[in-house]
């Protein structure tokens, strides 16, 4: 099905089961310990052996040998597999950095071996017993140092329009800052983790995946085999965020050790090895340059970004919402590229947007006081209802302004003291801020299989994947609308390389794209029941309560089944809509903080985001997304940091006692709300992206209401107490 | 090379090598302490109950409680999110109480009795605390959710027994089930899908108090 004009009314608009808060199908397997992760899978006629990774330990240079003798001869050992002994592998579309093979080291912990023993105990010791002779290269591992040598990267990435220069020079009220967002890591719960097994040529790969067709045609350049002997597995991620998007070492590691072995294998990555062998989400610098007039109008806007990557890699693109967000006739954006030495920068949710709108939405604070102005009136009176850049091109839905009045209303925003650092309750400075949430809405096609048995049973088959997001849940209300059945026939199969190819999960598209893949094949399907049925007419066609009505005539659905069921597969494929509309969703964040005064140290009081973001499939899920991501963004905002170290080029913390994500106690009770909305030029299933908003402007929003608290203005992430404590006031 | 054995070797050699897990640094040592262990018996035979049946296992004296569930006794219900008692993936119930399986060796606990999340209910016989999680959608990906339940509900036994928290008032009253005692208490069990504000939810309503 081709989606090339806006979606008109369909059975999707009903709304029986789509939009309703029905708890997640999967969620009695997942609080029963039944739902299967990857390293788990388990055949009782199987002896599975154990893979143990082993990392470089340097970050830069070439493996002069590897001495294995000691790890082969150890108790237990079935194989050790080297990366100088597999020579150089293919690599595969998606990585920037090598997984596995030959002798260059790109980075720290790149995997270098693999230690294969009866036992996952005798396996970790005999990887301690690898030896290896590197002769070590200097890197560049410090984005400061390394900014004045970034360069424009691949492709552009420079914006403008107008005449910014002379619009900044010219504006009355100006604001020229720089903020920098530090390297943060997805310290998801489930470690990567893979179980290969090998049946002659072929291949089977239990793994944790969000792009199950992007892995399995990168597992299979990377092992130079055919994509058609590659069967890979991930019916339940124990989350990604991003990390989980592009193949990964422990995929590759169990597929060349269980091939060696002559076993299945199963290697998942010690926690202490995942920030530094996998990716990670940039650290920026970024200058904003906003100018205004006094009635507040901006009249010139500029965001610059500095990232580093390894060679071959991309920049942060943390200025992408700020050539949409706000309007202002005169504007630029551009970023620049470092090389560094560090593990693989790349997609954590809402890359680009998410630092992004850390900076921005601190810069907007600013110039609203410097303007005098209420920061949520100063947002509205700049709100642009089509793409600054090109203003022939409208958005397709835009409701900024709602959430933002919503919110205020809602928080209670009037509340807030307009001079910072006045509120005090005993030894807590109490401050409210609000920053905009923006991210964009990507569309990939999307792929499913719908089958009907003659119980009138719906089984969808999809290679989406279910990260956390609810797509089990969200897929089978689509299914259950679409054919009229209740939820509870319909069973949904997901993350299968044998499934159609769906979108996947990634950039806040998976919810949309995939469930509109499920809308073709079921419209497909409908077609084929109606045609069963000898339904001559099929404009006035109803699929309700398990049958099929058109005028008077009414058939149960099971019927059509017939005893060899009947079966549809089609693919949404997504035409220019977003090209001549700029698809984008909406939100506001509103925080409460207090701050110690004698400690600095801050705690969040009260937390409300509003989203506009198309329809809202299953508000329970949608807003578990929502929470979930102002979590993220309070991490980002106090705690989270990868500390690199500049000497010898790896992240410092990295395991999860010093790479400090929010805890139970740092989290109050959060508030959630959805505008009514519907965006017919996203899909048939009129709704948007809504995990990915979340996180976007909770930290700006954070650091804004301990500006409110304390009056100090910290533009370094993560605000930690030492940027505090110096301007706190006496403690009298 | 870089040598383990070189005297100047700096204070921040020494981080870096022992933040590297594996490498060449600690290589040495370890394979030192691998040598030695192989003169020592290496496995011992350990008995206890597990959701109520009876185990015996000849098993590795490395292996950790956590290993000797989802590995040996394929209980994966209990999760290993690091390994090393810092996320309360792997919180499991021993005589009652919490522990977290990772830290704890399997051959220690002759004679326990051990209770997994696949042992407080099934799909279609939901603990009163599983089906809480469900109505409140007190997860995401599912990965915590194992320790969240078993440590909330051994969390709500330590606050029937007076047990006080870091955030406890009056050490002399009752212990009280807040919303805050909730939070200091579960703060072992990280949910990195933030889940948290609908957990709290979910324990408070097993509690019997509103949030
Ligand atoms: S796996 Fe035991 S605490 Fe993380
Ligand atoms: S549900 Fe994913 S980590 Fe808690």
């Amino acid at each position: 099905m081709r989606f090339d004009t806006p979606a008109a009314t369909n059975p999707i608009d009903q709304g029986k089961v789509i939009g309703k808060p029905i708890p997640r199908i999967d969620g009695p397997l997942k609080t029963t310990g039944k739902a299967i992760y990857a390293y788990e899978w388990h055949d009782p006629n199987t002896r599975y052996a154990y893979g143990y990774i082993v990392g470089s330990a340097i970050a830069k240079g070439r493996i002069r040998s590897m001495d294995v003798a000691a790890a082969r001869t150890a108790p237990g050992v079935i194989a050790v597999v080297t990366s100088d002994g597999v020579g150089e592998l293919k690599k595969g579309k998606y990585n920037t950095a090598k997984l596995f093979g030959g002798t260059e080291i790109q980075h720290y912990h790149q995997a270098i071996a693999v230690v294969v023993a009866e036992t996952f105990e005798e396996a970790r010791a005999a990887a301690a017993l690898v030896k290896v002779d590197y002769a070590e290269e200097k890197g560049a591992f410090d984005l400061t140092a390394a900014k004045d040598s970034a360069i424009e990267p691949e492709g552009g990435g420079d914006s403008g329009a107008g005449d910014f220069d002379a619009a900044f020079e010219a504006a009355p009220v100006k604001l020229d800052q720089v903020y920098t967002t530090p390297d943060q890591s997805h310290a998801m719960m489930e470690p990567h983790a893979s179980i290969a097994a090998w049946n002659g040529d072929d291949l089977t790969v239990w793994t944790s995946s969000q792009m199950i067709d992007w892995w399995r045609t990168d597992l299979a350049t990377t092992l130079g085999i055919d994509k058609d002997k590659v069967h890979l597995m991930s019916p339940f991620i124990g989350g990604g965020f991003g990390v989980k998007l592009f193949l990964r070492a422990d995929a590759v590691l169990a597929a060349l050790a269980a091939r060696e072995a002559k076993r299945p294998v199963k290697v998942a990555l010690p926690r202490p090895f995942l920030m530094n062998n996998t990716t990670h989400r940039p650290a920026t610098i970024q200058r904003i340059r906003i100018g205004a007039g006094r009635d507040g109008k901006i009249t010139a806007i500029a965001h610059e970004s500095w990232s580093g990557d390894l060679p071959g890699g991309g920049p942060e693109v943390a200025v992408q919402q700020t050539r949409l967000l706000y309007a202002g006739a005169n504007r630029m954006t551009a970023m620049r590229l470092a090389t560094l030495d560090l593990p693989e920068g790349n997609a954590m949710r809402a890359p680009g947007e998410a630092p992004g709108m850390m900076a921005l939405e601190i810069a907007i604070d600013e110039m609203a006081e410097r303007l005098g102005l209420d920061p949520v009136e100063f947002r509205i009176i700049n709100d642009t209802q089509v793409d600054p850049e090109n203003p022939e091109r409208p958005f397709s839905h835009r409701n900024l302004v709602g959430c933002l009045r919503t919110g205020a209303e809602r928080f209670g925003w009037q509340e807030r003291s307009k001079q910072p650092g006045a509120r005090r309750e005993g030894n807590w400075l109490i401050g409210m801020g609000v920053a905009a949430a923006f991210r964009n809405n990507l569309v990939l096609n999307s792929g499913a299989r719908v089958r009907l048995d003659r119980e009138g049973v719906v089984t969808v088959e999809t290679d989406m994947t279910d990260i956390g997001t609810g797509s089990y849940t969200i897929i089978a209300q689509t299914a259950a609308e679409m054919l009229g059945v209740p939820i509870e026939k319909v069973a949904v199969s997901l993350g299968d390389s044998r499934f159609p190819v769906s979108s996947g999960s990634g950039g806040q598209f998976g919810g949309n794209c995939s469930t509109a893949g499920v809308y073709a094949a079921c419209a497909k399907l409908r077609e084929a029941v109606a045609q069963k049925l000898g339904f001559n007419r099929t404009d006035d066609l109803v699929f309700a309560d398990g049958e099929v009505r058109s005028g008077d005539r009414r058939m149960p659905l099971a019927q059509a089944a017939g005893d060899e069921g009947l079966v549809a597969e089609d693919l949404i494929e997504f035409g220019d809509l977003t090209k001549t509309h700029q698809q984008s969703t909406f939100g506001a964040h509103f925080v409460e903080v207090a701050v110690d005064v004698a400690t600095g140290e801050t705690r969040i009081r009260r937390m409300l985001a509003v989203c506009a973001a198309g329809r809202i499939l299953n508000p329970i899920t949608a807003r578990s997304q929502v929470i979930g991501a102002m979590t993220m963004g309070v991490g980002g905002a106090l705690t989270e940091e990868l500390v690199v170290d500049k000497k010898r080029g790896f992240f410092v913390n990295h395991d999860l006692a010093a790479y400090e994500v929010p805890v139970h106690a740092d989290i109050p009770h959060q508030e959630v709300v959805f505008l009514d909305e519907t965006d017919p030029m996203s899909s048939p299933m009129k709704a948007k992206g809504i995990a990915e908003l979340g996180i976007c402007g909770v930290a700006a929003a954070v650091a804004n209401a301990i500006y409110n608290a304390t009056g100090i203005r910290v533009r370094e992430y993560p605000i930690t107490l030492d940027k505090l404590i110096e301007e706190l006031p006496e403690i009298s | 090379m870089q040598s383990p054995g070189a005297l100047e070797i700096s204070r921040r050699d020494l981080l870096a090598a022992s933040a590297a897990t594996v490498t060449v640094a600690s290589a040495h040592s370890l394979g030192h302490a691998q040598t030695k262990a192989t003169t020592a018996p290496q496995s011992t035979k350990v008995t206890f109950t597990v959701n109520g049946e009876g185990r015996e296992l000849q098993l590795d004296n490395r292996t950790t409680l956590l290993d000797a569930l989802r590995e040996h006794l394929h209980l994966t219900g209990t999760k290993k999110g690091c390994d090393h008692g810092q996320c309360g993936a792997c919180t499991v119930l021993i005589d009652g109480r919490r522990v977290n399986a990772c830290l704890t060796l399997a051959v220690m606990h002759e004679g326990d009795s051990i209770t997994t999340l696949e042992g407080l209910g099934q799909p279609e016989n939901l603990h009163p605390m599983q089906a809480a999680f469900v109505k409140h959608d007190g997860f995401q990906c599912g990965y915590c959710t194992p320790g969240q339940i078993c440590s909330s509900v051994a969390m709500l036994e330590e606050i029937k027994a007076n047990i006080p928290s870091h955030v406890t008032v009056d050490l002399t009253a009752p212990a009280e089930i807040t919303p805050a005692e909730i939070r200091e208490r579960m703060s072992g069990n990280i949910c990195r899908c933030g889940a948290y504000s609908n957990i709290v939810e979910a324990i408070t309503e097993v509690a019997g108090r509103k949030a």
